[in-house]
Formats: C-alpha cells, sequence, structure tokens
C-alpha cells in the first residue's frame, strides 16, 4: 500500500459527504451518500486484500501528534480490520433502506449516518486513547439524532433512555483513561495492551471499563434502552445499531479489558459469566412473548450479545474466535432481520407481530430470504452465526460445564422465539386483509438483502476467509491472558485405560 | 471414487435449482431435475454398496473444503465412505428417489409441487451429508439440516395451524436432544482435543476408567460423553420422552411421513450410536442406559400403537417403537444387528407409509380407519403391497426353513442377540418379545380395519363432502356412492420396488449384515463372539417372535373381524388404562404443563415485573424521576421572597455556629 492512508481517506469519504449532504436537497443527498458509502466499501475490499495476514500486528498505521501528548494514530489488526469490514458492508444497505422510507429532512438524515460511519470505522481503527475515547462517544451523537428526530411515536423517550444509559458508563471510563495516561505515561492503545497494571489498580480501571462496555453490549440488566431505541429507531437505525453499535461493547471488552486488564478479567469471570447466563435465559423468555416485531429481535438480541461476552470470557481460542465469529455474523443477521421488519413495516406500517400472517402466500421472496435469516438467527449449521456460537460455546465449556450447559439452552429457546415469530407473519392463513395484499420485494429490496444472504453463508460455509485474518492477533491475545486463565472445571484424571486392549496412544487431558 | 460427491451434491443442487427457480421453470421441469438428481445418486450407490458386499470395497475420505480451524479446533467438509456409510447411502438414495417419484402422483394436484420437491432433495442432501461426515461437527451440520428439511416439510401445508405447530414443536423437541448432543461434542474436544471421528474411536479405549467433572458432579469419562451424546440420539430418534415430535410430524404430506419419519432421518440416532460403537463400548453403563430407553420405548410406543385410529399415527408409533428394537440392539453391542433392523425397517416402513398414502390418495384424505372399511378389492394392488409390508414388520418367517419376510430377519437377529448377550440384554428380549406381539396386534389391526368388514366411509367428513351426501341421505349404501380408485403407476412402482425389498432384504443381505466381520470391516464395533452366541440360543428363543407373531395376529383377528363388539368392551373395562394409552400416556399434556406454559408465563413476568416493573423503574426512569423531584424542589426554595431567604440564612447561621462551637 505503501505510504497511502487508506484509513484516513476511509473516514475523510464520509466525512466530506456528510458535509455536502447537509447543503443538498433530497435526491442528490441520497445519492452522494451511497455514493461516499460505496467508495468506503470498496475501500474497505482494498484494505482486506491488502492486510498482510501472518505480517505485522499493526498495519496501515498513521501518525500525526496533535498537542500535548494527543496524537492522531491510526492502525489495525485483523479484528479491527473485520469490524470495519462490517460497518462499510452494511452501510450502503442502511443508506438504500433508508431510500423510500426517510422523506423529512433527508440531507440532515444522510449526513447523520456518514458521520455515523466516519465514527464507526474511526471506533476500530483508533490507536490512541483518546482518540478512541472521542469517536466511541460521538458515535451517540447521530444515533441520538437518528432516534429522535426520525424516530416512531415515542421516540424522545428512548433517545434519552438511550443517551442516558450510555453516559452513565462513558463518565467511568474516561476517569480510568485518564489515570491509566498517568501511570503508564502513553495514550498509545498497542503500548497499553502489553502494560502491566498492578492487579489492585487492575480491579478498579476494570470496573470502569466494565460499566461503559456492559451498557453499550448491552449485557443484561442494563439492557433495558435496547428494545426501547431499537423499536423507535427507523428501520437503517435498527440496523446500524444492531449491526455496528453493539459490537463496540465486545470490542471494547476484546481491546481493553482482557488484554490491559487480564487479572481483573480473570476475577470478574464469574460476573460476566451470571450477566451472561442471565441474559441468554431471561431475554430468550422475555422475547418468546413479545407482540411486537422489533421488540422481539431486539430482545433476541441482548441473548445473543451474552454468548458474546461469555466467549471472550472463557479465556481460550476457540471462545474469543466464536465470540469475534458471533459479532460479525449477529451483525449481519440480526441487521438482515430489521431490514425484513423494514421491509413489510414499510408498507403496512405497523411493527405488530398479529397484524401480519400467510405473507408466504402474496410475498414468496421475501418468505424465503426471511427463513434464511431466522434459520442463521436459531444457529443453524452452514450459516454465520453457527461458526460462532458453536465455537464460543466449545470455549465456555473448557472453561466451566455448568455456564456452558444454561448458555446452549439458548439455542432450544432461540428456536422457540425465531420460529414462533415466523409462524405468525410468514404462515397460516391470510386473516388479515390489507396484510395480504403486500406486494413482495422490489429490486431495491433484492439488492439489500441478496448481499447479506451471500455473507450469511459464505461466513457459514467458508469462515476461514474472516478467521485468518483474526488468527494471530486472537493467538497472541490468549498468550497474554494464559497466565490468568482460570482452570477449567473439567479435571480430567486419567483411567487405566482399556483392560484387554494393547497399548493406545494417551488421550491428551487438557 | 469420486462418485461419491455427485452422489451427495446432485441432490444439492438440483433442490437449489428447483426451489429457486421452480415458479419459472414450471412443475414438471422441477420434477424431473430433482427426481433425476435423486435415482443418479440412488444409481451410483448401488454399486458401492454391493462392492463392500463383495469385499473389495475400501474405506475412503474424499476431503472437500476447509471448514473452520479455532486454535486446535479444526474441522473439514469431508466425505467419508465406509461400509457403514455405504448401507445408509443405498437406504437413503432408493427411499429417496422411490419418494420423489411417488411424490408425483401423490402431490399431483398441489399448487407448490416445485417447492414440495425442493425440499425432499434438501433433505436427502442433509442426510447424505450427515452420513458421510468424518467428524462429529460435520455430523451435526447434517443432523441440524435433516431437521430443517423436517420442519420445512412438516409445515408443508403453512396454511393448516395444525401443521405449523408440529412443525415447530418437532424443530423445538429435536433442540432439546441438540443439547446434549453440542454438549458431548465440547466434551470430546475437551478429552480428545478432536472432533475427527476416526481419531475419537483410536483414543477412546485409553480413556476408559478415567473421571471428569460435569457440572459440579465427577462422572466416568466415556459415560457422561456417550450419555450426551446419546440424548442428541434420542431427540432425532424419537425416543421415550423425547419422542412427542413424532406423531405430530404426521400433519406433512405421506411422502414425507415415509422418507424421513420412517426410512431414514430418524434413524440417524441408531446410526450415530452405531458410528460411534468402539467409543460406546467403552461405557457399560451408557450401554446399559441406551437397552434400557431402547425397550422402554419400544414397548411403550407399542401400547399407543394399538389404540390410534389415524392410520398414518399408527405407523408412526410403529416406528418409534421399532426405532426401539434398533437402539437396544446397539445396547447390547449387536450393532450389525441394530443397522440390519435399520437396513430392512427403510424397506418395509416406506412401504407401509407409502400404501397409507395410497389409501388416504384413494379415500379423499380421510386418514381415520373407523371410516375405512372392505378396501380389500377396491385397491387390490395397494392392498398387496400393504399385506407385504405388514408381513414384513410382523416378522413372518420360519426359522428351520430360513424362509422369512425381511422384517423376520432383523427382528429375530435382534431378539435372538439379546437373548445371548444376558444382563440387561435377557429384560430387553422379553421386552422385545412381548412387543412383537403388540407390533403383529396393531399391524393386523390396521390391515383388518382397513382392508376387510363393510365399507364405513359414509361417516366420514371428507367423503360427505366429496360426494354431497349425509349418511341419512346414504342409507343403506354405507359407501355413499364413493369408489375408492387405485392410485396412479407413479405411486403403484414405488410400492412395487419397495415390496421386492420388504420380501427380500432380509434373506439377501443377512449373512454380510450379522455375520460378516469382513463386510463391517472396523466400521462397526463388531463382537464375533456375541455373534456366534447368537446363534446358539435355544430353540424356544428362535421361535420366540413367530409365536408373538401369530398371537398378536389372532387377538387382531379376534377383535376386528370376529367379534367386532369386543374392542370397546375392552377399552371400557380397562377404563383409565385404556385413557391413559389413548391419550399416548399424557406426554403432550405434562410438557405443556412443565414446559410450554411457565416458560410463556415466565417471559411475560420477566418482561413486565422485570424489565419494565424493576429495571425501568428503579433505573432510568428512576433517576428522571429523582432528577425532575429535585428541580421541583430547588424550584420551590428559590422562590424570590426576601422573608423565606432571611428564614434559611439565619438558619443557615445557627447551623453554622452549632457546628463551630461544641
Amino acid at each position: 500500500m505503501g505510504g497511502f492512508p487508506i484509513l484516513s481517506v476511509m473516514l475523510a469519504v464520509p466525512l466530506v459527504a456528510a458535509i455536502m449532504c447537509l447543503f443538498l436537497e433530497a435526491r442528490q443527498a441520497r445519492m452522494v451518500a451511497l455514493l461516499a458509502t460505496l467508495i468506503d466499501l470498496m475501500l474497505g475490499v482494498v484494505l482486506w486484500a491488502n492486510f498482510d495476514i501472518g505480517g505485522a500486528q499493526w498495519q496501515f498505521t498513521e501518525r500525526a501528534n496533535l498537542f500535548a501528548g494527543f496524537e492522531y494514530a491510526l492502525g489495525i489488526d485483523g479484528i479491527a480490520l473485520m469490524l470495519i469490514m462490517l460497518s462499510v458492508f452494511l452501510m450502503p444497505i442502511c443508506i438504500g433502506a433508508s431510500w423510500e422510507a426517510i422523506t423529512k429532512r433527508v440531507g440532515e438524515y444522510m449526513a447523520a449516518f456518514l458521520l455515523m460511519e466516519v465514527l464507526m470505522i474511526g471506533v476500530f481503527a483508533a490507536q490512541d486513547l483518546f482518540l478512541f475515547y472521542i469517536f466511541f462517544e460521538a458515535g451517540l451523537i447521530p444515533m441520538y439524532l437518528i432516534i429522535g428526530i426520525w424516530g416512531g411515536q415515542n421516540r424522545i423517550y428512548a433517545a434519552y433512555k438511550f443517551f442516558l444509559y450510555t453516559l452513565l458508563g462513558s463518565v467511568l471510563m474516561l476517569i480510568a483513561m485518564l489515570w491509566m495516561v498517568n501511570e503508564a505515561g502513553t495514550t498509545s492503545i498497542p503500548v497499553l495492551m502489553e502494560y502491566d497494571f498492578a492487579p489492585q489498580a487492575q480491579t478498579w480501571l476494570w470496573l470502569a471499563f466494565f460499566a461503559s462496555f456492559a451498557v453499550k453490549m448491552p449485557m443484561w440488566p442494563v439492557h433495558t434502552w435496547l428494545p426501547d431505541a431499537h423499536v423507535q429507531a427507523p428501520t437503517a437505525g435498527s440496523v446500524i445499531l444492531a449491526g455496528v453499535l453493539l459490537k463496540l461493547g465486545g470490542y471494547g471488552f476484546i481491546r481493553f479489558s482482557l488484554p490491559m486488564f487480564p487479572d481483573a478479567s480473570a476475577e470478574f469471570g464469574w460476573l460476566v459469566w451470571g450477566l451472561s447466563m442471565a441474559a441468554v435465559v431471561l431475554t430468550s423468555l422475555i422475547a418468546l412473548v413479545q407482540a411486537d416485531m422489533k421488540k422481539l429481535i431486539a430482545y433476541s438480541s441482548v441473548a445473543h450479545m451474552a454468548i458474546v461476552t461469555l466467549g471472550l470470557f472463557a479465556f481460550n481460542v476457540q471462545g474469543l474466535e466464536g465470540a469475534m465469529m458471533v459479532m460479525l455474523g449477529h451483525g449481519l443477521v440480526s441487521g438482515a432481520l430489521f431490514l425484513c421488519v423494514g421491509v413489510i413495516y414499510d408498507r403496512l406500517h405497523t411493527r405488530e407481530i398479529a397484524r401480519y400472517g400467510g405473507l408466504s402466500i402474496n410475498m414468496p421472496a421475501y418468505a424465503v430470504l426471511f427463513m434464511l435469516f431466522t434459520m442463521a438467527a436459531v444457529g443453524l449449521p452452514g450459516t454465520s452465526n453457527f461458526v460462532g456460537e458453536f465455537l464460543s460455546l466449545a470455549g465456555v465449556y473448557q472453561a466451566n460445564s455448568w455456564v456452558a450447559f444454561v448458555a446452549t439452552t439458548g439455542i432450544i429457546l432461540g428456536a422457540a422465539y425465531m420460529l414462533y415469530l415466523y409462524r405468525r407473519i410468514c404462515f397460516g392463513e391470510q386473516k388479515n386483509a390489507d396484510a395480504a395484499a403486500l406486494p413482495d420485494l422490489s429490486l431495491r429490496e433484492y439488492l439489500l438483502l441478496g448481499p447479506i444472504a451471500a455473507a450469511v453463508l459464505w461466513m457459514g460455509v467458508y469462515p476461514e476467509s474472516f478467521l485468518a485474518p483474526m488468527r494471530a492477533d486472537i493467538e497472541l491475545l490468549d498468550t497474554r491472558l494464559a497466565a490468568a486463565a482460570p482452570e477449567g472445571d473439567a479435571q480430567l484424571v486419567m483411567g487405566e485405560g482399556a483392560p484387554e486392549e494393547e497399548e493406545h496412544t494417551q488421550g491428551e487431558a487438557h | 471414487m469420486n462418485s461419491i460427491l455427485i452422489i451427495v451434491f446432485a441432490p444439492l443442487l438440483a433442490s437449489i435449482i428447483a426451489g429457486l427457480g421452480g415458479r419459472w421453470m414450471g412443475h414438471t421441469a422441477a420434477k424431473v431435475l430433482t427426481t433425476a438428481a435423486l435415482f443418479l445418486a440412488c444409481g451410483l450407490s448401488w454399486p458401492i454398496f454391493l462392492s463392500f458386499i463383495a469385499g473389495t470395497g475400501e474405506a475412503s475420505v474424499t476431503p472437500v473444503l476447509t471448514w473452520v480451524q479455532s486454535g486446535n479446533m479444526t474441522f473439514d467438509w469431508a466425505l467419508r465412505v465406509d461400509t457403514l456409510t455405504a448401507v445408509m447411502l443405498v437406504v437413503i438414495t432408493s427411499v429417496s428417489a422411490l419418494v420423489h417419484l411417488y411424490s408425483w402422483g401423490y402431490m399431483e394436484e398441489d399448487p407448490d409441487q416445485s417447492r414440495f420437491f425442493a425440499y425432499l432433495s434438501l433433505f436427502t442432501f442433509a442426510m447424505l451429508m450427515l452420513v458421510t461426515a468424518d467428524n462429529l461437527v460435520q455430523m451435526f451440520f447434517g443432523w441440524e439440516g435433516v431437521g430443517l428439511a423436517s420442519y420445512l416439510l412438516i409445515g408443508f401445508w403453512y396454511k393448516k395451524p395444525s401443521a405449523n405447530a408440529a412443525a415447530i414443536k418437532a424443530f423445538v423437541v429435536n433442540r432439546v436432544g441438540d443439547l446434549g448432543f453440542m454438549l458431548g461434542i465440547f466434551g470430546t474436544f475437551l478429552v480428545f482435543q478432536t472432533t475427527s471421528i476416526p481419531e475419537i474411536l483410536e483414543m477412546a479405549p485409553a480413556m476408559q476408567g478415567s473421571t471428569i467433572t460435569f457440572m459440579g458432579a465427577r462422572w466416568d469419562t466415556m459415560t457422561i460423553l456417550c450419555l450426551l451424546l446419546f440424548v442428541g440420539a434420542m431427540g432425532k430418534s424419537a425416543q421415550l420422552g423425547l419422542h412427542t415430535w413424532l406423531p405430530d410430524a404426521m400433519e406433512g404430506p405421506t411422502p414425507v411421513s415415509a422418507l424421513i419419519h420412517a426410512a431414514t432421518m430418524v434413524t440417524a440416532g441408531v446410526f450415530m450410536v452405531c458410528r460411534l460403537s468402539p467409543m460406546f463400548e467403552t461405557s457399560p453403563t451408557a450401554l446399559a442406559v441406551v437397552t434400557i430407553v431402547g425397550a422402554a420405548t419400544c414397548l411403550f410406543a407399542a401400547t399407543i400403537g394399538t389404540t390410534q385410529w389415524d392410520i398414518k399415527r399408527v405407523i408412526a408409533y410403529s416406528t418409534c417403537s421399532q426405532l426401539g428394537y434398533m437402539f437396544f440392539a446397539a445396547g447390547v453391542g449387536a450393532y450389525g444387528a441394530a443397522m440390519f433392523h435399520l437396513f430392512t425397517h427403510a424397506f418395509f416402513k416406506a412401504l407401509l407409509f407409502l400404501g397409507a398414502g395410497a389409501v388416504i390418495h384413494a379415500m379423499h384424505h380421510e386418514q381415520d380407519m373407523r371410516y375405512y372399511g372392505g378396501l380389500r378389492k377396491r385397491i387390490p394392488i395397494t392392498f398387496a403391497a400393504m399385506l407385504i409390508g405388514t408381513l414384513a414388520i410382523t416378522g413372518l418367517g420360519i426359522y428351520d426353513l430360513h424362509v422369512g419376510f425381511a422384517g423376520f430377519w432383523s427382528k429375530d437377529a435382534i431378539l435372538e442377540v439379546s437373548y445371548a448377550a444376558g444382563g440387561h440384554g435377557t429384560g430387553a428380549f422379553w421386552v422385545g418379545a412381548f412387543a412383537a406381539l403388540l407390533t403383529s396386534f396393531y399391524s393386523w389391526r390396521l390391515m383388518f380395519l382397513t382392508f376387510w368388514g363393510k365399507p364405513r366411509w359414509i361417516e366420514s367428513e371428507h367423503i360427505q363432502h366429496s360426494v354431497h351426501k349425509t349418511p341419512e341421505e346414504a342409507g343403506a349404501d354405507t359407501t355413499g356412492g364413493y369408489h375408492p380408485h387405485e392410485s396412479p403407476w407413479t405411486m403403484l412402482v414405488p410400492l412395487g420396488v419397495l415390496s421386492l425389498g420388504a420380501l427380500f432384504a432380509g434373506q439377501v443381505f443377512s449373512g454380510s449384515f450379522l455375520d460378516s466381520a469382513s463386510f463391517w470391516n472396523g466400521a462397526i464395533a463388531y463382537n464375533e463372539h456375541l455373534m456366534h452366541a447368537m446363534h446358539e440360543v435355544p430353540k424356544w428363543v428362535k421361535y420366540s417372535a413367530l409365536v408373538a407373531m401369530l398371537v398378536g395376529l389372532f387377538f387382531a383377528w379376534l377383535a376386528y373381524i370376529r367379534r367386532t363388539d369386543l374392542p370397546r368392551q375392552v377399552a371400557q373395562q380397562l377404563g383409565p388404562i385404556y385413557d391413559f394409552v389413548y391419550n399416548k400416556w399424557y406426554f403432550d399434556e405434562l410438557y405443556n404443563l412443565l414446559f410450554v406454559k411457565p416458560a410463556f408465563w415466565l417471559g411475560r413476568v420477566l418482561w413486565k415485573k422485570g424489565d419494565e416493573g424493576t429495571i425501568d423503574r428503579f433505573g432510568p426512569n428512576g433517576v428522571a424521576w429523582v432528577v425532575e423531584r429535585g428541580s421541583v424542589l430547588a424550584k420551590s426554595v428559590q422562590s424570590g421572597y426576601l422573608t423565606s431567604y432571611a428564614l434559611i440564612m439565619l438558619l443557615g447561621l445557627v447551623a453554622v455556629i452549632t457546628w463551630v462551637l461544641f
């Protein structure tokens, strides 16, 4: 790539486009936004193609001293690369999803989305602690506006709730960051990732970061902002919220909490496990009784994100890689599910499940794609989510079989609420005349859902494309965690082996 | 040796094209494509199977694609072919090809035919992936894939609420089994650091006697691993406790019941136990559990089968019961016998289901046997096929003459080997022999109610709709003028081919399956000693199955031909016992009460009282409330009245002075 500052360009393109959109009328703003996001997608592909797997840990680094030790430092490893790819992949789809649904203040809306893209790429690419903080927290603002201005009936309440929750955590995180910089004498994230904080300090730092990431994740019981935010947000807002913003918490854990405070992470493993187990079971049960499509999928997101936190805190390679794969898979699948909701919401303007039914008859193509994404959400092998869930749960099992058992019950409950949802929307008789008259997918909607469907299957059948870039980084993290990793509960004790058999190779005890 | 690639992927390709392009290419093209793909796969499978029979076949693994590499956990897409796979290949592709052909006739008037054929082919692909798996995760892929296809096909008539409910039930109940399967895979990986089946089987004996903690308790390692995996097998093969989905699955079109819920998918659990047999051999406890669960299911399902009126449900419970035979055969260590019964059962049970489908087709979709009767002369070809199927399942055969229908060979072998194995096997033998009596009873009951006696179908609403008559209008003519018609040749040809299987599959292949270690060639744990002992059992054991069959036949004849009022009297005599059996031991009601209702209730409580009533109330809304109240308070203090300011100042002053002085 030579000296071409590709990450900065990826930030600049949507930023410039965002400013342009503010001054353009609706039609032009849409075009500019689409063009900018597509350019970023292409740049992302270039980025991926040029990423040297097995090469340096941090690639495409850029550095510029600004003031007072505050650095503009960008650079990515495989983990960040994958999350950036997820963001730039979903952005054009979001713009496309808003094409006809948004009719008021289109320029501002597009600007908010483009700004969102800048901030998301920035979060994953930032190598400076404060730069990260700015990107991380600034992401609140466009989302707050998207919900608050273009949202549904009860948008103000949802926007405030969203803001209140997320702000609470971030204040604590900022204080912790100031302390860390003071202690370690650097704001460089790569350096801090290898810095050994005193165990006592780690505890407090970990808790401060946890407050922020747990809300972003969201973990039970600080998840209640998510259903409201999703329900009120416009379709594209939900897509980006579920697709990328929910991944910030997981990214935070994997970038900060685990490598910077390994001892504290191990110490608080039980807390994360406990909350995650509660989330899997409780939110799945709540999802079962929802009458609002978006709320149902929002609750299912909480359950899926709990698998991420479980995988991360399993302290082994499978857990970590599985967690990353769940994040990527869930980003695609929940995004697609919200798009599916959007498709019928745009037609009938209600999210109430009971108002639909029998859509397989009049919307067969829609039913097929919706089924695919439903099955992916259920974690059917061959789709993206299976790989992630399987690996994380396999990782969790190695740490603790009780936790693995409780978390795995999620596959039963998940199947129940998703199939129940699908049945009420797509199967049965056409009991509502207006729902029965809905037309099938338009070309635009095909173009939105088709690429996600392809990605979901790709990730399920050949996940190696996605695992390979992250492998070295995960291994590095695993080595860093090795010392702190708690012992698994399996405690295998060898017996004498089969009596009459000849000598066999001794099975490895782990 | 790459015909296996074609065998596995031709159905997938056909399924995708027919499924996504069905509307443009038309029904006929979709049907031709999928059926041709299946006959191709079938045509390529038999040579593989016969090469193993001849002893020239060699086990092979064809790699396809990398799947997952995560640390030391790696698993790839690969197609394994050995004797065990070859057996499954012919079963799956043969029955599937015939069911495809049969569906041409059965589904002729359905507007969604191409979708139906796409699902059937998709199912076949998933099933083939399951049996060719070289690692546990690919097996799980096939496992879930057949679950998906089963879900789609049970709910094929998606406008019917009962079909939708049954489809979800099948998927979710299977997921309960999958929970065990997944934990089993995780545990196996933890212990062996691999998911490769051959590697696990090789290392398993060395693990015997080791112990491990699972969910807070100490276990024998191999026992807990086998039991977890067996929970998965119980779900897929509808064993006692996780069987509730199978009878409901009859909501799907009948060809589906024949293919998925009789011949292939439900036998996946048996296949899994046989595939992992060297592993199960390391844990006598796990094998005992397999035996007991198998025997219990065998008996329990047979009792229910004797009381049901729906022709498909009778056969469904029969399937459940026959799967029990296979499991207890595996449990006593006779994996060859289990696979042999799987093999013969596939033919005669598919035959029975497809025959039942032909009856239902003839009877205008009436499935209640109370409204059949006297069909023998009206649909003679179907009758002949069903008769062969019934003789096969009831196991007619004479040991000393070495002649018998397919079921005779396999069922007799299972009973003999259980007796020979001793221990739990002896109990299983008695249970199995009694279940054989019940099998004979319910099978002949089905035949007598359907094909003998006088026509009763004017009582059927389906028929009444067809002929536009009420029973009163019809008067003495209990047919109501409705004339059942024989099915088209597309449906009769599969019946004919399967009849051949039901007649000869046992006779021809019994030597290979039961007595030939070289046939199995290490694909299963083959117990030479036990298979010899099987032939040494006393004569009365060898004839027990035949006697049971004859007794069952006699009672069925007595109750449903000779003295047709007897069943009602017996039912009244038995009272609550009859109700208990007729209501399927109240499993559905129990599960509804224990799991379904509490889940919804808990969901509502957690949502309204938990999320909204507690977290939101004291969380964000609470904060908002505090801020609001706080501001009201602050506002009231800043009233602008000089007097109140003075009062506050005075109070403050007093307070400060007090604090400073004391």
